[in-house]
């Protein structure tokens, strides 16, 4: 038995080994991590100002978000809504979908999922790899998602890039001087922005690491919960194992 | 005995059924670990009926709200998150344990004489169980949910003369529709779960009624002692449910670390492109079903002709069925049949295991060729399973179980 087990173990990773890989773009690598919750609050801060405009979030609630992240309902209403939106409803956006096609060329989607959806390397990569196009309707092009339709919204923020810039590039430092010789993103700037690239790469990730946290705000209270039922269960096995072994004692 | 217990036993049999199922069924005393499959099946569908019945309170059986609903139940229903990556991953578990319990029956030859109604009953569930999760998988009404449904309903269209109209009339219109989505959550909660319900029934009916085998594949029944309780057998209660607690709770153990810390299962339980809501007019790069399909999706893909290819996969299955009687070994155990036979079920499982890898990957036209010489091999062990079962030397079967 244990042979055939091992065989068939053998058999499919030699198989996997063999049939694995295929193209893809170089990217860079983020760990998100939801229990930040001042990355949480700066990244909802940039996605109302600079992305709410276009892209709703219909299937979360205000308040869910004011009360995870640790935002009293008062100062959020203030803040962090417009219009006549009460905290109780969903984020829903007012610009109508007919003409944002006619605008952009496709209707921007909700991103209530999209970190789901894309992963949130993909959107790390994706908002910071715009760069100066002039073929473009918008002025840009992006090395992610070649002739998105969108334009670059964070421009006031980053500056636009001259060349397409380069990403997934492990970082390199020379040893004697220690000067940085290789790294990824932006090296070149046709627009300046208000952010130096580091602080920019800081603020999209904690826009990511916000859109992370919405795709699924179930997360923290389900890795709470998930501890104490499998610490509960491992003491369970401890009793049922016992059981079973003083039932089964004369068993030969 | 209790008087409530003594005024319903008079009405009613329960004693009686307690006895001839529970505590005075003798079940063979050296059970493995592959006998933890058949009670863990039934834990996981009874997970599916409860989390199902909760899902259905607050879900909305309609184009225009399918998906939105099922965000609500993620964000707004308490506890509803919980309820869905339950049974979201109490689909997938589903096909890992009735997996292992088939291969349990493969191995220890639980399919032949006298249990040929058993296994034809479980494939019977098998069956019921693979239209089952493929209707619940078109409910949350994502991009895979929907073109994976359209793939399939259109494998019907594939059938001479008939094909067109019959995909017709499984999906309510001309293409997969808020129709075909409610047609399909009629079928999902009510009728396929009764289906399921009474076929457990009669598989479990029909076990009690000759007896469950063991790894040595011995008839139990042949050594009695005077009291014409079989030597090696133990009643199942209490011995196997305090057994199948254990691997109950180590089940359970598996089974929640992957509800609360990973119910994406990287890809593969909840797939990515199904968190984007369902588009007709925008066709998903590549389309997989669920990894619990993609055997049987390979097989499909290795055949060349789209027919030929629906009618491949569909035999993939059939074939299942008269295992009982393609299988003429004298003995019934892999312990004590011949080599040969160990090989064709060693070939068989990897076949099957690459197939299912095959049938998640874009097909390429090496993989094709693979998946072509898989398919052959998948067939093949059931086809020469009447002559190599016959020709080959099997060992001497023990008189009584061997407990290791």
């Amino acid at each position: 038995m244990k042979t055939l087990i091992l065989t068939v173990a053998f058999a499919l990773s030699a198989f996997q080994a063999h049939a694995a890989g295929g193209p893809s773009i170089p990217m860079d690598h983020i760990e998100t991590d939801i229990s930040d919750q001042e990355s949480l609050q700066n990244g909802l801060t940039l996605y109302t100002n600079y992305c709410f405009g276009c892209h709703s979030l219909k299937y979360s609630r205000y308040e869910r978000s004011a009360n995870d992240l640790g935002i009293p309902n008062e100062i959020f209403e203030e803040n962090l809504m417009f219009g006549d939106a009460k905290i109780g409803q969903l984020m829903d956006i007012s610009m109508p979908a007919d003409q944002a096609k006619t605008w952009f060329g496709n209707t921007p989607p909700d991103l209530t999922l999209v970190a789901r959806l894309r992963g949130p390397d993909w959107l790390y990569n994706y908002l910071r790899a715009f760069y100066s196009d002039p073929k473009r309707p918008y002025g840009v092009n992006n090395v992610v998602y070649k002739d998105v339709g969108m334009p670059h919204v964070l421009a006031g923020l980053q500056g636009v890039c001259a060349e397409a810039p380069e990403l997934g590039v492990e970082p390199e430092v020379d040893p004697l001087s220690g000067n940085i010789v290789k790294s990824s993103g932006c090296k070149e700037f046709v627009a300046e922005g208000s952010l130096s690239p580091e602080e920019y790469d800081q603020a999209i990730y904690d826009i990511v690491n916000y859109l992370e946290y919405v795709g699924e705000p179930s997360r923290m209270q389900s890795e709470s919960l998930g501890i104490k039922v499998l610490i509960f269960l491992a003491f369970m096995f401890v009793f049922v194992y016992f059981l079973n072994k003083e039932y089964w004692r004369g068993i030969h | 005995m209790p008087k409530l217990l003594t005024w319903i036993d008079e009405r009613l049999p329960v004693v009686q059924a307690f006895e001839k199922h529970m505590s005075k069924y003798y079940a063979p005393k050296n059970f493995n670990i592959f006998y933890f499959f058949g009670v863990l099946s039934f834990v996981v569908l009874a997970n599916q009926l409860l989390t199902g019945i909760w899902l259905t309170m607050s879900y909305n059986p309609s184009g225009e709200g399918a998906f939105a609903s099922i965000e609500y139940i993620m964000r707004d229903v308490e506890y509803g998150w919980l309820l869905r990556y339950l049974h979201s991953t109490g689909a997938s578990a589903f096909f890992v344990v009735v997996y292992l319990h088939m291969f349990r029956g493969l191995l220890y030859g639980s399919y032949k004489k006298p249990r040929e109604l058993v296994w034809i009953f479980g494939m019977t569930i098998y069956l019921a169980l693979m239209a089952e999760a493929f209707m619940g998988y078109l409910l949350p009404w994502g991009q895979m949910s929907y073109w994976g449904a359209q793939v399939i309903v259109n494998l019907f269209g594939a059938i001479p003369y008939i094909g067109e109209d019959l995909a017709l009339w499984i999906r309510g219109d001309y293409l997969i529709s808020g129709i075909t989505l409610n047609r399909f959550f009629a079928l999902h909660v009510v009728a396929l779960p009764i289906v399921i319900l009474a076929l457990v029934v009669l598989h479990i009916l029909a076990l009690h009624e000759v007896g469950s085998n063991n790894p040595d594949g011995i008839d139990i029944k042949k050594n009695k002692d005077a009291d014409g309780i079989p030597k090696d057998g133990i009643p199942f209660h209490p011995f196997y449910t305090v057994h199948d607690m254990v691997g109950i709770v180590v089940f359970l153990f598996v089974f929640c670390a992957v509800v609360f810390f990973f119910p994406e299962m990287g890809g593969y339980f909840l797939e990515k492109p199904n968190f984007e809501p369902a588009n007709p007019l925008k066709t998903p790069d590549h389309i997989a079903p669920v990894w619990y399909f993609t055997p049987f999706y390979a097989i499909l893909r290795a055949v060349p002709d789209a027919f030929l290819g629906v009618v491949a996969m569909g035999a993939a299955i059939a074939v299942l069925f008269v295992l009982p009687w393609l299988d003429r070994s004298p003995v019934r155990s892999m312990r004590y049949k011949g080599n040969l036979s160990k090989i064709a079920l060693l070939l068989f499982v990897v076949a099957f295991c690459i197939l299912g890898y095959l049938g998640v990957v874009v097909a390429t036209p090496e993989r094709t060729l693979w998946a072509r010489i898989l398919t052959a091999v998948y067939f093949l062990y059931f086809l020469l399973m009447p002559v190599y079962t016959s020709i080959e030397k099997t060992k001497p079967v023990p008189e009584r179980v061997t407990m290791r």
